[in-house]
């Protein structure tokens, strides 16, 4: 059974490539092998299945009136032109680093998608070799259900509709896919809101539905897919705060910080610990800023805004309350050796 | 990392024949024609290396592409295989096909894949490397699908990578086999430290770019993340052998962690994001509306400065007193406070 189709399929691919007129679906059933022993129902199914197969290997199949006379049947063919890859060539450098870069997805399909990419450039005489590069493993991965559903809607800019966090069913134009922190997000028209939405796709509850056909919108010619995930993201700073931090700690709040003026330093209301340097840090999300602060613990010392210093003492408090027994010594233990454990950074 | 448990399986609906669909089989023939016409007496191995399939696979391929060929298929019009030549010697000739010289253009799908990649690779690459990308995605771009001009804007993936200067940095000492002088910000441990150690690969996963090295104040493997590179110089010392294996994170870090402790959580429905944020061993919905959820620690320290940031959302439920470390840490600091408000 198995090579059956796969012959069938490369025959008619072949016969529709050299064929110079639009051959009729009869003239087809007679010269393709595996067309003639059909019964007409059968092959009519297998015909239509098989010229499906065609397009979703992206063979472009044209359809046009085999004989301008009789135009009652309609012709097929394939057009040398569309079908092969235009002339590409990639120099030594080039092909290397398709090479190393071809390693990375690794999601199933999309990992296939690359091989068969790889294969096509192979077969158009481009040789990667990746030997140089062997330090190099870049790793795509999209563990999110929703990817594949929505990666083939993308391309085939197919209206979906699935449930989001909260419930809501959504409508989606989907216009393209981007990655942050390995978090994939779809960006698109939402047509229920009609308006541009971004939705992550951890949070979309179900596997998203084909609800229209292929080609079903256009994607607005200037999309730039980067500021419109900017711009639907998290805002700017829009405030500042005022931090103490313990030399060499808090690498992170640190290195957003600004250094305070003496004179804004001698107009503060709150005292700091001594040898703690004093910075100027930009936020926009106070609650995000506070899980921040509050994760240094005692190595950061919030002094402006004051609802924000509030906020972080009241964390504090929470966490300590969460002791499983009474305090009998200060804090010592799996930090002290913390070099020798081996170190994951997430 | 949500959905890990099930890394997109279920798929492909299409009937699988041999282990593979038709569609996947032609596509590759399409392929291997124009391939073997140009690499007359290749070895069976080496096309299936290039494939990325088996051995096995390629010969079923030639046992298709020999019943094929031109309309009417009469020994003339078959594409010619050598079947002598491919069970003795295990090497490929193949004719009669010259109206399959150049492979089907490349689909939406794998041009973006590929470009998608490359941006990747970009993104932990210095100037040189940069250069062919950059070179390439632009060929790529140029014959992606049918609307090429469309697809190259339909995905993009950012990579948290590390400065210009300290990319430039790891790929020379890579290069040349130099120690590097680092220093590093340790996130978890909220502090910078300053260490010696010799570059053996660079990575990206789930959206950052790291650098693993053998670092000689930890004695052991360590990975740095490249974005946490506070200044980086490269010496004269000659890299050394190191008895180690890389750790595979092809998989991603629910893999690489899977050897560490296990800790249970008590999540708040405030911090049950962290169940989708990071890999988990198991998410079971509690009483309460939030999630009791278990996953592996391999840094204490990690752990310590996440219940800090969750503010009470989530206790330990086991085991007991792994997280007294993050409470002593909220009462130091609240003792702090009190002593400073005076």
């Amino acid at each position: 059974m198995a090579p059956r189709k796969t012959e069938r399929i490369l025959n008619l691919t072949i016969c529709l490539l050299v064929t110079r007129n639009f051959l009729p679906k009869s003239r087809i059933r007679e010269i393709v092998e595996g067309y003639h022993d059909l019964s007409d129902q059968a092959f009519e199914r297998t015909f239509e299945r098989d010229k499906e197969e065609l397009r979703k290997l992206g063979i472009p199949l044209q359809v046009g009136s085999f004989d301008p006379l009789f135009d009652d049947e309609p012709g097929y063919r394939i057009e040398r032109s569309a079908f092969e890859l235009p002339p590409i060539e990639l120099d030594a450098e080039e092909a290397a680093v398709v090479g190393v870069a071809a390693r990375s997805w690794q999601h199933t399909a999309v990992a296939d998608s690359t091989r068969s990419a790889l294969a096509k450039l192979r077969a158009a005489g481009i040789e990667p070799d990746a030997a140089g590069l062997a330090a190099l493993e870049p790793n795509v991965s999209a563990n999110e259900p929703a990817f594949e559903p929505l990666w083939h809607a993308v391309l085939d800019r197919a209206r979906v509709s699935f449930t989001y966090r909260g419930g809501a069913t959504r409508t989606l134009e989907p216009w393209g896919l981007t990655s942050n922190k390995g978090r994939w997000y779809v960006i698109g028209h939402d047509t229920d809101r009609n308006a541009t939405r971004m939705f992550k796709l951890s949070r979309i509850l179900d596997t998203p539905k084909r609800v229209s056909k292929d080609g079903a919108y256009e994607v607005p010619a200037d999309l730039d897919l980067r500021a419109l995930a900017r711009s639907l993201a998290p805002e700017e700073p829009r405030a500042t705060a005022v931090i103490a931090i313990r030399p060499g700690r808090a690498p992170g709040l640190r290195r957003r910080g600004r250094p305070l003026s003496a004179e804004r330093l001698d107009r503060l209301a709150y005292a700091w610990p001594v040898g703690f340097d004093v910075v100027e840090v930009g936020y926009a999300d106070a609650a995000y800023l506070c899980e921040e602060v509050a994760g240094y613990a005692a190595d950061a010392v919030v002094l402006e805004p004051t609802d924000l210093r509030t906020a972080v003492i009241d964390q504090l408090r929470a966490v300590a309350a969460t002791r499983s027994a009474p305090r009998r010594y200060a804090a010592v233990g799996a930090v002290a050796d913390a070099d020798s454990v081996e170190e994951v950074v997430r | 990392m949500t959905g890990s448990k099930q890394p997109a399986a279920s798929k492909q609906a299409a009937p699988k024949q041999g282990g593979q669909t038709a569609q996947a089989q032609v596509k590759r023939l399409l392929s291997l024609i124009p391939y073997l016409r140009q690499h007359d007496g290749v070895a069976i191995t080496d096309v299936a290396e290039a494939f990325g399939v088996s051995p096995q696979r390629i010969r079923e391929d030639l046992n298709v592409l020999w019943m094929c060929g031109l309309p009417g298929l009469s020994p003339g019009d078959l594409i010619d295989i050598d079947m002598d030549a491919v069970d003795g010697e295990g090497i490929i000739h193949l004719s009669n096909a010259d109206y399959l010289t150049r492979p089907l253009r490349l689909t939406a799908d794998e041009a973006l894949a590929l470009i998608l990649a490359l941006r990747t690779l970009r993104s932990v690459t210095a100037t040189g490397d940069r250069e062919a990308i950059d070179r390439a995605l632009t060929k790529l771009e140029a014959v992606a699908g049918e609307r090429p001009e469309r697809v190259a804007g339909q995905a993009e993936v950012a990579v948290t990578g590390g400065r210009e200067d300290i990319t430039a940095t790891v790929t020379e000492a890579l290069r040349r086999g130099k120690r590097l002088e680092l220093t590093y910000d340790v996130a978890s441990r909220a502090e910078t430290t300053h260490r010696f150690v010799d570059p053996l690969r660079v990575f990206v996963l789930e959206g950052y770019g790291y650098l693993d090295a053998w670092c000689y104040s930890a004695n052991g493997l360590r990975s740095f993340r490249m974005d946490r590179i506070a200044s980086i110089r490269i010496t004269d010392t000659d890299v050394v052998e190191h008895d180690v294996r890389l750790r595979d994170v092809s998989r991603g870090w629910f893999d690489a962690l899977k050897d560490a402790p296990l800790v249970t959580l008590a999540l708040d429905r405030s911090a049950a994001w962290v169940a989708e944020y990071y890999p988990m061993e198991s998410v079971t919905p509690a009483d309460d509306g939030g999630l009791t959820v278990t996953t592996r620690v391999s840094d204490p320290a990690w752990l310590r400065s996440l219940l800090l940031r969750l503010g009470g959302g989530a206790r330990v439920l086991s085991p007991e007193g792994a997280g007294d470390s993050a409470a002593d840490a909220a009462s130091e600091a609240l003792d702090q406070y009190a002593a400073l408000a005076g």
